[in-house]
C-alpha cells in the first residue's frame, strides 16, 4: 500500500511563532510542546495487597461514570438507560459530561475517522483506572459500515476493549448484561485496558496514525 | 412545465425536456450557457431558491453530470438544470454570488467528487473529510472495499454477503 501521499498542512495555530505580550516581550512559542504533557502514559501498579486491591476493585465496579459522548447512533440508546424506563443510575452508573470525572467510555455505534481522533483526546483524558465497551456490530467488525471509506471497522485496532456488546443497535437491555459482565471483569481485576493501552503506546499510536492523517494534537492528550 | 420550456427555448440553447412529475423537471445547458440561465430563472422565472447542487460520476462516459435543482416557490414547481463536464480535471463556474449557499455545496463537490470551482469561498479548505490525501471517494473509480480492506484492517472471519443474491436464495431456494 502506498504511504507517500502528501501530508496535508499543519493548522495555522498549531505553528511555532513569536508572540508579543501585553507588556511588550518578545515570546516564542511552539503550541504542541508548550500547551500539553510530553509524557507517555505509564502502567498503574496494583495495590500492597491483594485484599486492597480486591477492595478497591469492588469500588471501581460500583461506581460506573460513563463519558456523555455519543460517537454514533448507538447514543440514541443511552436515552432510555438513563431515564425511568431502564434506570441505570441504580447500578452505580451515571453519565458525565467531562472525560475528567469519567471512567467508562461506551463507544456507540460507528466511529469515522474524523471521530476516532476526538475519541483518542477523549480517552486519554480520562483517569486511570478506566474502561472501554464498545457497542453495536460496527464496534466489533464494522456492522454495515465495513466498506465504508471513513469508518473504522475495528475499535480495538485503536483503544483498548473490555466489553463488546453485540447487534445493531442492542436494547438497553443488552447494555445493562453488557455493564454488569464488565461489573464482573472489573471485580475479577481483568478489566486492565488503560494499563494494556500504556504498556503497548507504540502500537496503538502506530495504528491511530495509520488512518488519522491530519494528526495536529500531541501523541499523548493528558 | 412545457410553457416554461418553450419560453426558455427562445433564449437558451436547451437540450431535451425530462418531466418526472408535473413539478419537476430536468433540462441539460451547455457550460457556458448556465450562469445566463440561472440568473434568467432567478430574476424573471420566479426560480428564487437553490434547492441542491450535486454530481454524477458518468465514469464510463467520462463525465460529470452537474444538477442544479430549483424551486419556485409560488408556482410550486422545481427544475433542475444539468450541465455535463469532462471527467479529467473537472472544473466549473462557481455561482456563489447568486446562491451564497452555493459556496458549501461546491466545497462539498470539490472535496467528494475533486470537482474544482475557482473562486468559491474556502472551496479548498476541508469540509467534512479531515486530512484526505487520496483519490476523492465518491468518483466511482475509487473502490471503497479495496480501500477499507486496506487502511482499516478487518477483522477475520467476517462473511458478508450482496443483499440482493442473499434474498434470492432465500426466496427461491430452487434456483427460479
Amino acid at each position: 500500500m502506498r504511504d507517500d501521499f502528501p501530508k496535508p498542512p499543519v493548522r495555522a495555530e498549531l505553528k511555532k511563532r513569536v508572540l508579543e505580550t501585553p507588556d511588550g516581550q518578545k515570546i516564542e512559542i511552539d503550541p504542541l510542546q508548550d500547551y500539553y504533557c510530553q509524557s507517555a502514559p505509564t502502567v498503574m501498579p496494583a495495590a500492597y495487597s491483594k485484599i486492597v486491591e480486591g477492595l478497591f476493585n469492588w469500588a471501581r465496579a460500583e461506581s460506573l461514570w460513563i463519558l456523555g459522548f455519543g460517537t454514533g447512533c448507538g447514543a440514541i440508546e443511552m436515552r432510555p438507560l438513563m431515564t425511568p424506563r431502564f434506570d441505570a443510575y441504580r447500578f452505580g452508573i451515571q453519565w458525565r459530561p467531562t472525560p475528567r470525572q469519567s471512567n467508562l467510555f461506551v463507544i456507540s455505534g460507528y466511529l469515522s475517522v474524523k471521530t476516532l481522533k476526538r475519541v483518542i483526546r477523549s480517552y486519554e483524558q480520562m483517569q486511570n483506572p478506566k474502561y472501554v465497551v464498545g457497542l453495536g456490530s460496527c464496534t466489533i467488525n464494522g456492522g454495515m459500515y465495513f466498506d465504508s471509506y471513513n469508518t473504522i471497522t475495528r475499535l480495538d485496532q485503536y483503544l483498548p476493549v473490555d466489553v463488546y456488546i453485540a447487534g445493531c443497535m442492542p436494547r438497553p437491555e443488552a447494555l445493562l448484561a453488557g455493564f454488569e459482565e464488565l461489573k464482573r471483569i472489573i471485580r475479577a481485576g481483568k478489566a486492565e485496558g488503560a494499563n494494556k493501552y500504556a504498556e503497548n503506546f507504540e502500537w496503538y499510536k502506530a495504528n491511530q496514525k495509520r488512518v488519522i492523517h491530519d494528526w495536529d494534537m500531541p501523541d499523548y492528550n493528558w | 412545465m412545457r410553457d416554461l420550456y418553450d419560453r426558455l427555448k427562445r433564449s437558451f440553447p436547451l437540450g431535451e425536456l425530462t418531466e418526472q412529475k408535473p413539478d419537476l423537471a430536468f433540462v441539460t445547458v451547455p457550460r457556458e450557457q448556465l450562469r445566463p440561465l440561472l440568473q434568467h430563472l432567478r430574476d424573471q422565472e420566479g426560480f428564487t431558491h437553490l434547492v441542491l447542487l450535486t454530481a454524477v460520476d458518468w465514469l464510463e462516459d467520462a463525465t460529470f453530470q452537474l444538477t442544479y435543482l430549483m424551486n419556485n416557490r409560488l408556482a410550486c414547481r422545481d427544475l433542475g438544470v444539468r450541465v455535463m463536464l469532462p471527467r479529467d480535471g473537472a472544473s466549473m463556474d462557481s455561482i456563489h454570488d447568486l446562491w451564497p449557499t452555493a459556496a458549501t455545496y461546491q466545497r462539498e463537490l470539490r472535496e467528494m467528487f475533486g470537482i474544482d470551482f475557482p473562486g468559491s469561498p474556502r472551496v479548498d479548505e476541508d469540509f467534512i473529510l479531515e486530512g484526505w490525501i487520496r483519490t476523492p471517494p465518491y468518483r466511482r473509480d475509487f473502490d471503497t472495499l479495496k480501500f477499507s480492506d486496506e487502511v482499516f484492517a478487518p477483522r477475520p472471519g467476517r462473511e458478508s454477503s450482496d443483499p440482493a443474491q442473499f434474498m434470492k436464495k432465500q426466496l427461491y431456494p430452487d434456483g427460479t
